[in-house]
């Protein structure tokens, strides 16, 4: 079988599960596509994605209510021998690349990660992946009884739901006692379209100048456009904007059909996180600013006089 | 106690990217200690300084070459370093049995690997060689704080941040943020020289590649480079609204 575990957050299915059922029918595999949902009170998750899969398996236990790598681990590898998975899928999340290398070594198989394709071939698994701060795409090949794979999100076109709902399993796991003990969580939410779902992205750096003038200049801009906000790491430090909305190595990866960089110097670190848009618009005062060397269009002038100008044109 | 970070040799990040037939090659070019591996080694020390009594190894797997950045890392104040010399192309989940095994017989406490490398863009390092030991892991780690051998502090996660406490041994994942890594002082750079720097071979290690690459390619987009000028910030912006909507037909 090909078992992929369903990534959700606040009782949702997350667009990163649709897009891996849709990785797992690609393989065009022997056995059931089989998805695995970890959690507590899930049914409504479980519910959602047999409609997508051709069977459920479900670990509904208060221990599963908060995620933690080890426990994560040692159920997908436990699930993943016992029904003897010849690929086991894995959402290429910050959560999913840090439990899926433990979820390898457990089962002493070749992991493939952050994969942006994924092809069977004989018996072997073919991918492609980015590197060099996704400068160079590298294709890799594992050969193994059973394959591990991280999917990056937004690589794939999620899978459309079926009309009859796959058959749903309890399973019983033995889990190891959590030793990573949380003390508290910050979780930062907008209120916004999210930035991996958004066709425009308008993204500040250092050069909207405060927290103020991102507000001023970037919000402003996404709402008359119906965009989503992006920034870079500088101003996430700064603490004028939040994490979620990081775009860049250490943040997230983007790939919208139009890329706005105001204010942004166009470090590779951010590049990495937004090259592969499809057109990209840089404004910065500086000719020389390396964000322009990888611009469809651009405006060399003062973000705070040339954002509202454009606000201005958009409304005409 | 003992602290292990694991650091990597890399292409300077300014520096671009060179195939030599369907591969990339670091001949020639500027490499640099892994930055997000240097705010182990920074991170390291500045438990050290604030009363950990630890010694601090550092760790490279690689080129002969890669015993530069094991300098930097005792020029800024390490106490040893291991070489394991290998031009093997090794994966993360293949790479992580050696430093395991280094780990144990070094009876480390605490093993400190960067986030994510710039070359390979993995993530796996760290928790590859936290499962070898069976040890959890903390990764993108923004503060740390120990207290005998319980470590607390936070991490980022997929939507935010969280505080934690661990107890040692653990595999901790550095990132930017976390600290400023300090700049190796002279007369640093001179004693670091009489510091140890045993080389290894690799054989004694078991291990061969899990996954193996067929090919790299560098990703080229062509991109328009259509710039305008912004002294008349109207006319600009009227200008690029209506490239926007007629020539791409992007926006509505
Ligand atoms: C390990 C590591 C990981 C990293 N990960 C990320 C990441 O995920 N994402 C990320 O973004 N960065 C990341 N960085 C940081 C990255 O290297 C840059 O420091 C950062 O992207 C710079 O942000 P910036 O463009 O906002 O600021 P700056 O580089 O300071 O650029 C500001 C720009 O604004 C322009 N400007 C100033 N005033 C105006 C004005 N009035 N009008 C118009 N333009 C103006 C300037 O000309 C300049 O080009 C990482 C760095 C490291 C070392
Ligand atoms: N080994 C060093 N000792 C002291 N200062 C340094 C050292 N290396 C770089 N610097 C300084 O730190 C700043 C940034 O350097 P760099 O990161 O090399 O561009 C510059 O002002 C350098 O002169």
């Amino acid at each position: 079988m090909i078992l992929l575990v369903v990534e959700h957050a606040d009782g949702k299915v997350s667009k990163s599960s649709r897009e891996m059922i849709a990785a797992a029918r690609a393989l065009r595999r022997e056995g059931p596509i089989t998805a695995l949902v970890l959690g507590s009170a899930v049914a409504a998750i479980a519910a959602e994605v047999a409609f997508s899969v051709d069977q459920v398996l479900v670990a509904d236990m208060p221990e599963l209510a908060q995620y933690d790598a080890e426990l994560w681990a040692a159920a997908v590898a436990q699930i993943a021998s016992e029904g003897e998975a010849s690929v086991v899928l894995i959402a290429g999340s910050r959560s999913g690349r840090e439990y899926s290398p433990r979820v390898a070594v457990k089962l002493d198989s070749p992991l493939l990660e952050d994969v942006v394709s994924l092809q069977s071939k004989g018996d072997s698994l073919i991918a492609e992946r980015y590197t060099y701060l996704a400068r160079v795409t590298e294709t890799v090949e594992a050969k193994a009884p059973i394959v591990i794979a991280s999917i990056k999100p937004g690589a794939f076109t999620s899978a459309t739901p079926r009309a009859n709902a796959a058959e749903q399993f309890d399973v019983d796991l033995n889990l190891p006692p959590r030793r990573l003990h949380v003390t508290g969580k910050i979780t930062e939410h907008s209120a916004r379209i999210s930035l991996e779902e958004a066709e425009i992205v308008v993204s500040g750096g250092r050069g909207v100048g405060s927290a103020e003038g991102f507000t001023r200049l970037v919000e402003a801009l996404a709402d008359q456009l119906g965009a989503a906000v992006g920034a870079t790491r500088a101003i996430v430090d700064a603490g004028w904007r939040p994490y979620s909305e990081q775009v860049g190595q250490t943040g997230k990866t983007v790939q919208p059909k139009v890329y706005i960089a105001i204010g942004i110097s166009g470090a590779v670190q951010h590049l990495s996180g937004m090259n592969k848009s499809k057109v990209t618009v840089a404004i910065n005062r500086d000719a020389e600013a390396p964000i322009f060397k990888i611009a469809d269009y651009g405006i060399v002038g003062d973000a705070a006089q040339i954002v509202p100008a454009i606000i201005e044109a958009l409304r005409r | 106690m003992r602290i292990l970070t694991f650091i990597r040799q890399v292409l300077d990040a300014e520096e671009s990217v060179r195939l030599s037939g369907s591969s990339v090659t670091l001949d020639n070019s500027k490499l640099v200690i892994d930055t997000m591996d240097e705010y182990g080694v920074e991170e390291a020390l500045r438990l050290r300084e604030r009363g950990a009594d630890a010694e601090i190894i550092a760790l490279a797997i690689g080129p002969p070459g890669a015993q530069d950045v094991l300098r930097t890392a005792l020029a800024m104040g390490a106490d040893r370093a291991i070489h394991v010399e290998t031009d093997a192309r090794l994966d993360a989940i293949a790479l992580s049995k050696v430093v395991a095994q280094i780990a144990q017989q070094e009876q480390i406490d605490l093993l400190f690997s960067g986030g994510q490398q710039a070359d390979w863009d993995s993530h796996a390092l760290a928790p590859a060689t936290a499962e070898r030991l069976h040890w959890p892991q903390i990764t993108w780690a923004t503060l740390l704080e120990l207290k005998g051998t319980i470590l607390t502090g936070k991490h980022d996660t997929d939507e935010g941040s969280e505080n934690f406490t661990v107890e040692l041994p653990v595999v901790v994942t550095t990132q930017q943020g976390l600290n400023e890594p300090r700049y190796p002082t002279l007369p640093n750079i001179m004693k670091s020289k009489k510091k140890e720097l045993r080389k290894e071979t690799l054989d004694q290690y078991g291990v061969s590649p899990t996954v193996s690459v067929l090919r790299e390619e560098i990703q080229v987009k062509a991109r328009l480079n259509r710039i305008l000028d912004g002294k008349d910030a109207q006319a600009a912006a009227s200008q690029l609204v209506d490239l926007l909507r007629n020539e791409t037909g992007v926006i509505a």
